[in-house]
């Protein structure tokens, strides 16, 4: 991804590049920074990249918008693009016309539900909602007596009781007590909350994947800028060897997140490959953050745990992004019984069918 | 600089899916007539002449060489859906393994046209094994300390010393070794080794077995004493061996064999845990199919920019070090999660039989071919840092 062909990134690149300086945000305690970026952005289209024309999006296809997430990562941008983005994704899936401004989606775990009345009403808990309390709107998924259904809920209608992730992001529970939605219509025939999951699941693993790819870079620049002993830290061949891992790990996110991406944006369903793609990625990223998080911490030193220094806006971020959409623990346990389920000898021929 | 660390998401094309089939009809036939038990991986004789020759028959051997040699002119993603199949049977490999992945690319970068037209149709035709001779005994990752000498003489060169860890050595027809040619320079210490084609089973050649922890016998000490090796089986340039050396690497260190060795422990242990696991149970397979499935993404990715023409040495790296680190930890993990498998599992005991060869199995896996320091290093100078 991020070939420079690709004019979605190559838009929201030059646009972090201006408004998404992660030092000049880290040293804003006012978060100023976030109104310009959230208007460029918008203004160019590209939070509603996956809502077709007419339904008030920008109709760019499913690779560019997840290419353009794993940018999203690389600059560990923390406004709602990701969260507007598969709002408006899930709204097009009842083809129903996204509104402007900020939006996340309902639930945001896989074991939250929210139900649908036989009066028209939703109701229900959503546990660690990213960034309900910024959000004008909610794209809600809900159960009811005939099936799945999508709604567009007006988010001034939920309760909201706010909360911070790991990486100091809103993460929000959301409680809707019989609230009327805007819209609603029925899901297309087998949608439903599992898929919703997955292509929640699958935005995260890129974004991992991109705060990785950022996190080798600047670790790498360091090693070769701090000097200890006498020589740079990048020519110790333990400091070496620890860069390599970093790098192995963010190999491995961006293989299995890409690949997922290419899965999804090419599939007519949310078949077992599909799933075996999707679930990988996430737990693959997941794990991926932890341990490339910790050798970027460890080769920055003490300088790369202060709030000054711009690493922990990658770490922390990926460290949180592993719990949305469901923890790698989550998808380690359905993928582990989707593949009993199919028995020892359909284990490879599924491996090897991707 | 990371644009370098990229694993596009290849697909495999519809071509190499109609081969798997193939591939998976001809092993289950070798199966059904015994060739090989895919439950058994610690044979007694993992040496199958008959079943080379077979693959062979194939066309499955040297499959992207061209057709004057004998190959088939196929890609490198059909080869890699032939490699990963056979790994994943436990198929008897060892005997053409070599030859097809190694020695031939070789041989036909780097040996003269007679040599060629004589060798490389029958290695394709499953008829000739070879192996490695880089290893020394006190030249391991440290591969420009060899030592064994060939020295010039009349119409060829005359070999003294020991290569060691020399894979089916025994059974070898061939060896691709690299010897000192001269002593090394003040300026380049990897000057001095050239690379040799050497006809096993001559006088002047001792091959000792050396046995594993496996209780198997795969490697071995070959002693070369005043053995003669004509000019025409000099490969490539003289003192040179160490470039040539190098661009090998990516064919040796990122294909299935890389992260499959001991595969056959997951396949058993979904088995003994059965259709509905516990959460324990579950949550573990979850992890390692995990792994596995994005071990082979970047495994397959490599293998298309192979077919592209391209060099991919740092992610060839990438994937060996990854993927022996996690088929060494693989037994052991499902020695973990096997620990309350139910008594009356049905296959219970070929679990414990293949949990036992693997466990034994394993600290090799991180050895062979280029330790994972000797990679980890790689990767740091390809990130800038050496
Ligand atoms: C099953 C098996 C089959 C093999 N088959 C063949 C074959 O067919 N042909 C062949 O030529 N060889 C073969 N080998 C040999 C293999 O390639 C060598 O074992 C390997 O290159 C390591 O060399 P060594 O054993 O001498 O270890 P050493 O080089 O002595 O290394 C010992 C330890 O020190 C570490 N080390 C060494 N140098 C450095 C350094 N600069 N920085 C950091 N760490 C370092 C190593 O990583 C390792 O952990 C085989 C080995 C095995 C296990």
């Amino acid at each position: 991804m991020a070939e420079s062909d690709n004019i979605v990134v190559e838009t929201a690149e030059k646009i972090f590049a201006d408004l998404a300086d992660p030092q000049t945000i880290n040293n804003d305690r006012k978060d100023s920074w976030q109104e310009p970026l959230w208007q460029a952005l918008s203004e160019a289209g590209l939070t509603l990249s996956w809502v077709p024309d007419d339904l008030g999006g920008s109709g760019a296809s499913l690779a560019d918008g997840f290419a353009l997430l794993n940018a999203a990562g690389r600059f560990a941008v923390a406004v709602p693009l990701a969260e507007t983005m598969l709002a408006g994704w899930l709204l097009a899936q009842a083809k129903i016309t996204s509104p402007d401004g900020e939006m996340t989606v309902l639930p945001a775990s896989p074991r939250d539900r929210i139900t649908l009345d036989a009066d028209g009403a939703l109701s229900g808990r959503a546990r660690g909602v990213p960034f309900a309390k910024a959000a004008k709107h909610f794209a809600v998924l809900a159960h009811g007596k005939d099936g799945v259904s999508i709604a567009l809920v007006d988010a001034s209608k939920g309760r909201i009781e706010a909360g911070l992730n790991v990486g100091y992001d809103h993460s929000d529970t959301v409680t809707l007590d019989k609230v009327q939605p805007v819209a609603i219509k029925p899901a297309a025939k087998g949608f439903d909350q599992t898929n919703l999951m997955l292509m929640g699941g699958v935005a995260r693993s890129l974004q991992i994947a991109g705060a990785l790819e950022s996190m080798l870079d600047i670790s790498v620049r360091y090693s070769n800028e701090r000097v200890a002993f006498e020589k740079k830290i990048s020519k110790f061949q333990a400091v070496q060897h620890n860069l390599a891992r970093l790098a192995g790990e963010s190999a491995a996110a961006l293989a299995a997140a890409t690949s997922a991406a290419d899965a999804i944006a090419s599939a007519k369903s949310f078949n077992d490959e599909v799933y075996l793609e999707a679930a990988s990625a996430k737990i693959r990223c997941a794990e991926a953050a932890e341990k490339g998080g910790a050798i970027a911490h460890q080769v920055h030193g003490a300088i790369g745990f202060t709030m000054e220094h711009i690493l922990h806006r990658y770490s922390l971020r990926a460290l949180a992004w592993r719990d949305d959409f469901g923890s790698e623990s989550h998808w380690a346990v359905e993928l582990g019984k989707l593949v009993a389920n199919r028995g020892a000898d359909e284990l490879w021929p599924l491996v090897a069918s991707r | 600089m990371t644009a370098a660390l990229r694993f596009d998401p290849i697909r495999l094309p519809e071509k190499c899916e109609r081969l798997r089939k193939e591939v998976r009809a001809f092993l289950a036939e070798e199966i059904a007539a015994g060739t090989f038990d895919p439950h058994k991986p610690n044979r007694e004789d993992t040496d199958a002449p008959e079943f080379s020759r077979r693959v062979g028959a194939k066309g499955w051997l040297g499959m992207t060489w061209p057709k004057k040699y004998g190959g088939q002119e196929r890609s490198f993603l059909e080869r890699y859906v032939v490699t990963e199949e056979m790994r994943v049977a436990n198929a008897p490999t060892r005997r053409f393994f070599v030859a097809d992945r190694q020695s031939g690319p070789v041989l036909l970068k780097y040996a003269p046209e007679n040599i060629k037209m004589d060798i490389l149709p029958r290695i394709c035709r499953g008829e000739i094994c070879f192996a490695i001779g880089m290893s020394e005994p006190n030249s391991g990752s440290d591969l420009f300390a060899a030592k064994t000498r060939a020295t010039k003489t009349d119409g060829g060169y005359l070999i003294n010393g020991t290569k060691i860890w020399t894979s089916s050595a025994h059974i070898a027809d061939y060896m691709i070794a690299i010897f000192r040619t001269s002593p090394p320079t003040k300026e380049n210490r990897r000057h001095g080794l050239t690379q040799f084609l050497v006809k096993m089973k001559q006088p002047g050649i001792q091959v000792n077995p050396i046995g594993q922890i496996t209780g198997q016998y795969e490697f071995n000490e070959v002693v070369f004493t005043d053995f003669f090796v004509p000019d025409d089986h000099v490969l490539g340039e003289v003192d040179g061996a160490w470039k040539q050396a190098t661009s090998e690497l990516a064919y040796e260190r990122s294909g299935p064999e890389r992260f499959l060795e001991t595969y056959y422990v997951l396949t058993e242990l979904v088995r003994a845990v059965g259709p509905n696991p516990d959460t324990r149970s579950a949550e573990g397979i979850g992890r390692l199919v995990a792994q596995l499935h994005t071990m082979r993404r970047m495994s397959v990715s490599v293998a298309g920019m192979l077919e592209a023409g391209k060099e991919p040495v740092v992610e060839a790296s990438i994937v060996k070090d990854i993927g022996t680190v996690w088929e060494q930890q693989l037994p052991h993990r499902v020695r973990d999660l096997a620990a309350f498998v139910e008594e009356t599992a049905t296959n219970r005991e070929t679990l414990e039989r293949q949990l036992d060869f693997a466990i034994k199995t394993a600290p090799k896996l991180t050895i062979q071919g280029g330790t994972t320091e000797v990679l980890r290093g790689i990767i740091a100078r390809g990130l800038g840092l050496r």
